[in-house]
């Protein structure tokens, strides 16, 4: 029984830590205008974090989940704009549920970063479910896909589609799409709703119920981990100007109104934390356990964070929701991630079925 | 990241299984020889007292094994291992840990042959959570410490057999933590008086204790003169996988389902109420991550790593789950969930309403939610004192 990282999972840990510390601290963060930031992207698969999950037949690493939960809870620390996630998910799909030739084709193309990928799954902002699915599946592709991840920055899309019962990923170029940049609260994590009109996919591949199922649960733990290195950041840039703000002369962090709401922080990042890392232990080690697991971790750190995030900026006053202080940047991603791949009452709910209810 | 557990911990666990299978009979079974000969079974087995030292008897386990057997015990709503739940919590490891080799053979052995029931002297009428502060005086006089004041909310007095006594042998000091000094002390001396106090679900197991000229020999003093405070916070901090709590919290939470499955709202299903699946939803995400979190502290323990005050976390949602899930089963069932015991109309015999009247003696003793929480800002985050 260990529940912890190795020693290399630790190295990869401080590897990312330095990177988003020297290459992409928040600066930079707040720079990107919604583009992909080329030369992080780069420096990111050249330091292989683009190919970890990769199998190695297909140019990859053939490292597990639990490796890049490493890297996502410290970009995510950082913020980062990559659209890792994205990517992480589409190598998921794509490893297990395409063909072998479509494998051969787009799993080193992920790994060595050269294919930038956006994902669509669902078409409703409120519909968890294949039925929830409009966008038809066919030779040919029209319609629109209101909510796609990182489209604007990516060089090809995965579509979820569906035909009746039967649902199907598409990869699609996305120069042959028209991406519409949507304005969204957290810039890190761009969207864009993309109008097909009569394209031919670059390949499609059924998927079950059960596959999407997998994907969004994947998703919603890749979005989690992210999460729990923001949530850390904010609680950390929280803490410090509690200790260093003097009001009726103490620092404020020494009165239980500000201290106890920290501390319960503390609380709400280590048990949401604890929850990722089982959920991510699941994804690679026991598949059954993955649909609880998942709904825990999300549904803790959707309610969790999305409070954190409000605090995060209360706590410090006014200087909290000026646009320098980095302090609202983080609330911007608690409120993305509250949403994304599922909210807490979707997962509680969810949990209730799961539990026998 | 490994969930797994060696061929020796499985071999350990279907040991537990299997004795547990032998020598468990259900509830309804269980005869009036039953506690006595359970508790003399595990003692032979060495259960009780696991991880402490085999030359005082204990069973020298790995942390591991300790948190199997917590869980299987749990999972099996298996009495507990020994009368005295204070001497195997927190009095023996202290006495391990800080006890002369006299005091370790006189007190141990007795702790684990459940012969000797511990309560626990802390808390005075003006200094509870402020617990450094304490007043009760114990001055030297010759080979005895002569002890007056006045103890309170002592969980067990009525019934102890011994008491682990928070002292102040020194008043000038510049810390308050300073000058507080450990004294064991048997509940029959001369001088003790044991006053019941009747708590709001009408159980009379807590009480005032007080001390008039009560004579402790020298001997009798764990640890240094004037250095009580350091035996108090370390002997709190024995087993940090809390599993046999959370499985006993997945338990309740079973129950709680199955109240829900039985119970109509407004001539509805409760089981189809989204705003009760959701709680239910929340109550489990809690005791999930209670689950991992101690899983996570105990892989720091098992690697030698420092380990702060984070059990602080887990107490903090064991102190929420306490109070909010019974609370919960009260407002569910309307006015049948306030029916107590012996109630015609009562839900689960009243097991409800009972409990939801209990949860002080857990959310309190041993330090408050607000307690906890400066624990955590102050050790943990850094933020200044109060």
């Amino acid at each position: 029984m260990d529940f912890g990282f190795t020693d290399e999972q630790n190295l990869l840990r401080e590897q990312v830590l330095r990177f988003m510390t020297d290459a992409c601290p928040l600066s930079v963060v707040r720079a990107q205008n919604g583009g992909l930031p080329r030369e992080l992207w780069q420096q990111a698969a050249d330091l292989g974090w683009l190919a970890l999950i990769v199998p190695e037949a297909h140019g990859g690493i053939g490292l597990k989940w639990v490796d890049l939960a490493v890297v996502l809870e410290e970009s995510g620390r950082g913020l980062s704009p990559l659209p890792l996630v994205s990517q992480a998910l589409a190598a998921t799909a794509i490893g297990r549920c395409a063909g072998d030739d479509a494998k051969s084709e787009w799993l080193p193309k992920i790994a060595a970063g050269d294919a930038v990928f956006g994902v669509g799954l669902y078409d409703d902002a409120t519909w968890i479910d294949a039925e929830g699915i409009r966008l038809s599946g066919g030779a040919t592709l029209t319609g629109t896909k209101p909510f796609v991840s990182d489209a604007t920055v990516a060089t090809h899309l995965l579509l979820a589609t569906r035909t009746g019962r039967e649902l199907r990923l598409a990869i699609v170029d996305a120069e042959d799409a028209t991406v519409t940049a949507q304005a969204s609260i957290d810039r890190t994590k761009p969207f864009g709703s993309t109008t097909l009109d009569g394209i031919e996919p670059l390949a499609m591949f059924p998927i079950s119920t059960d596959d999407l199922a997998y994907l969004t649960d994947c998703g919603a733990v890749a979005v989690t981990l992210e999460g729990i290195g923001a949530a850390e950041a904010v609680l950390a840039l929280t803490t410090d100007y509690a200790k260093n703000r003097i009001q009726f002369d103490n620092p404020i962090g020494k009165y239980q109104g500000v201290k106890h709401r920290l501390a319960d922080m503390f609380v709400d990042i280590e048990s949401f934390k604890s929850l990722a890392y089982c959920a991510t232990w699941a994804i690679d080690n026991a598949p059954d356990e993955l649909p609880r697991a998942a709904s825990l971790a999300k549904a803790y750190a959707s309610d969790a964070f999305a409070r954190i995030g409000i605090d995060g900026v209360g706590l410090h006053g006014a200087i909290g929701f000026t646009a320098e202080y980095d302090a609202q940047l983080y609330l911007k991603r608690s409120k993305w991630l509250r949403s994304a791949f599922g909210d807490a009452d979707y997962h509680y709910q969810r949990a209730a079925s799961l539990g026998g209810l | 990241m490994d969930f797994d557990f060696t061929p020796e911990e499985q071999a350990f666990r279907a040991e537990v299984r299997e004795f547990l299978a032998e020598n468990l009979p259900s509830r309804a079974e269980r005869g009036r020889g039953f506690m006595g000969e359970w508790l003399r079974k595990v003692r032979d087995r060495r259960w009780v007292g696991f991880s402490w030292p085999e030359e005082y008897g204990g069973g020298a386990g790995s942390l591991t094994e300790q948190a199997i057997l917590k869980e299987e015990m749990a999972l099996a709503g298996a009495p507990p291992l020994g009368t005295s739940s204070m001497g195997l919590a927190w009095v023996g490891p202290g006495i391990i840990q800080y006890g002369t080799d006299e005091q370790k053979q006189r007190f141990i052995p007795d702790i684990l042959d459940s012969k000797v029931n511990w309560c626990t002297g802390y808390s005075e009428p003006n200094h509870g959570s402020d617990l450094a502060a304490i007043q009760t005086k114990a001055e030297r006089v010759g080979d005895h410490y002569v002890v007056n004041g006045q103890k309170i909310w002592t969980t067990g007095a009525p019934w102890a057999d011994w008491i682990i006594l928070l002292t102040r042998t020194a008043f000038e000091v510049e810390r308050k933590h300073d000058g507080i000094t450990c004294l064991l002390v048997p509940m029959d001396s001369p001088g003790i008086d044991v006053r019941p106090i009747e708590n709001m679900a009408g159980d009379r197991n807590f009480a005032e204790v007080f001390f008039t000229d009560v004579q402790v020999p020298v001997e009798n003093r764990l640890g240094e003169e004037g250095k009580g405070w350091a035996v108090t916070i370390s002997s709190l901090a024995n087993e940090r996988s809390s599993i046999g709590e959370v499985t006993q919290m997945f338990a309740k939470l079973e129950a709680l389902k199955n109240l829900v499955r039985s119970t109509k709202r407004q001539g509805k299903p409760a089981a189809d109420d989204p705003a009760v699946r959701r709680r239910l939803g929340e109550f489990e995400a809690k005791i999930a991550a209670m689950k991992y979190n101690g899983l996570r502290y105990l892989t720091k323990q098992l690697r030698g790593e420092p380990l702060s005050s984070e059990t602080s976390v887990n107490k903090l949602h064991r102190a929420n789950l306490e109070i909010e899930m019974d609370d919960f089963a009260v407002e569910l069932t309307g006015l049948a969930g306030v029916q107590l015991p012996g109630s015609d109309e009562a839900v689960d015999g009243g097991r409800w309403a009972r409990s939801s009247l209990g949860w002080p003696s857990v959310v309190i003793g041993g330090g408050t939610p607000n307690i906890q929480r400066n624990i955590i800002a102050e050790r943990i985050l850094g933020l200044p004192k109060d």
